[in-house]
């Protein structure tokens, strides 16, 4: 499934043979996935762009009494802290930079699918796995530096002779965190996409404006849904066991 | 029947009966929220974001049909064998 058109499109030509020289040797279907994977690259790159411009010039001439833009970027890195603060008490605010980096960027990908002629990188099984790991690992380092080696008591249930059993338990539901948080994240905002692309086929001008609207509400929830679940998950790593 | 009329039905009865167990599941979640919030209107902006979150949770499970029917539609692991062997059965 490649997007039918894409403002960043001109990229592919000079980046396939760099990034997927075989691919372009194989052509066909091969060569087909390089495309999607660079065009998630592309846009990657212009995320990361969106979001370092906005906040050098957000944070260059910082005042007291704040003019617009810094207005608003107050608002949003407020909001988060603010939940950061409520979700995860007094444990939060040494992750804020992580939760709230997490939740920026899923967020301006997610919005920026919305545009026509933009591709989500979240839309990307491989973007999103990136992120469900990055909370996996930072889960486990957290427990580990915050209990030592008893954080092993996590895993092992509260009496002695089931441990066994609950560790495998436990091993597979910890595992089972990356695949649901990747594939909801993927799945959601790749399948707004193919909707939204299905609608311009039936009926390019009218149509597709519903879904749009929709997928607005689904963008937002979703950024929040992942940051709310990495807090839960770090916090569950905090904690003392059960 | 053949191997991709086979996959297209799959799909559509996969994604089918995925979304009927999250579309009960998320009824009953918002209606319980509409319960609540009329009893104590008070409480509202804590269980919007309680339903929203256990609402996101709900509705993966109907994520995860889709992205079994897509992967049954475009990233088959048996397409080769599949076609093979009716290629073999025509024969």
């Amino acid at each position: 499934m490649v997007h039918p058109f894409l403002f960043l499109q001109f990229l592919r030509d000079i980046l396939t043979p760099i990034l997927f020289p075989a691919a372009v040797k194989a052509g066909g279907e091969a060569l087909k996935t390089a495309h999607t994977s660079v065009d998630t690259i592309t846009y990657t790159w212009l995320v990361m762009a969106i979001l370092i411009i906005l906040s050098i010039l957000a944070t260059k001439g910082l005042k007291n009494m704040p003019g617009k833009l810094q207005n608003f970027m107050e608002l949003i890195v407020g909001g988060i802290e603010k939940t950061v603060a409520d979700t995860m008490g007094k444990h939060g605010l040494p992750f804020f930079p992580l939760i709230a980096t997490l939740f920026l960027f899923i967020l301006v990908c997610n919005l920026v699918s919305l545009l026509p002629g933009f591709y989500p990188p979240t839309g990307n099984l491989n973007t999103t796995a990136a992120l469900a790991i990055i909370v996996f690992t930072s889960t486990h380092v957290v427990g580990v530096k915050e209990h030592g080696f008893s954080y092993v008591k996590h895993f092992l249930g509260p009496v002695w002779w089931l441990a066994w059993l609950i560790f495998f338990v436990e091993a597979i539901g910890h595992l089972s965190r990356v695949l649901s948080l990747s594939l909801r994240l993927f799945g959601n905002i790749g399948g707004h996409e193919i909707v939204v692309m299905v609608f311009f086929a039936i009926a390019p001008f009218f149509a597709p404006l519903i879904m749009t609207a929709l997928g607005l509400l689904v963008c937002i929830i979703q950024s929040i849904v992942f940051m709310m679940l990495a807090m839960m998950y770090i916090l569950g790593a905090v904690e003392e066991a059960h | 029947m053949d191997f991709l009329s086979a996959c297209v039905i799959a799909a559509g009865v996969t994604m089918g009966l995925g979304s009927l167990g999250p579309g009960i599941g998320g009824g009953n979640a918002v209606g319980k929220a509409v319960e609540g919030v009329a009893r104590n209107p008070g409480a509202s902006g804590k269980i919007l974001t309680t339903m929203m979150i256990g609402f996101a949770m709900i509705e993966s499970i109907a994520i995860y049909a889709l992205v079994i029917s897509l992967i049954i539609l475009y990233a088959n692991p048996y397409k080769e064998a599949g076609l093979k062997a009716l290629e073999h059965i025509a024969k």
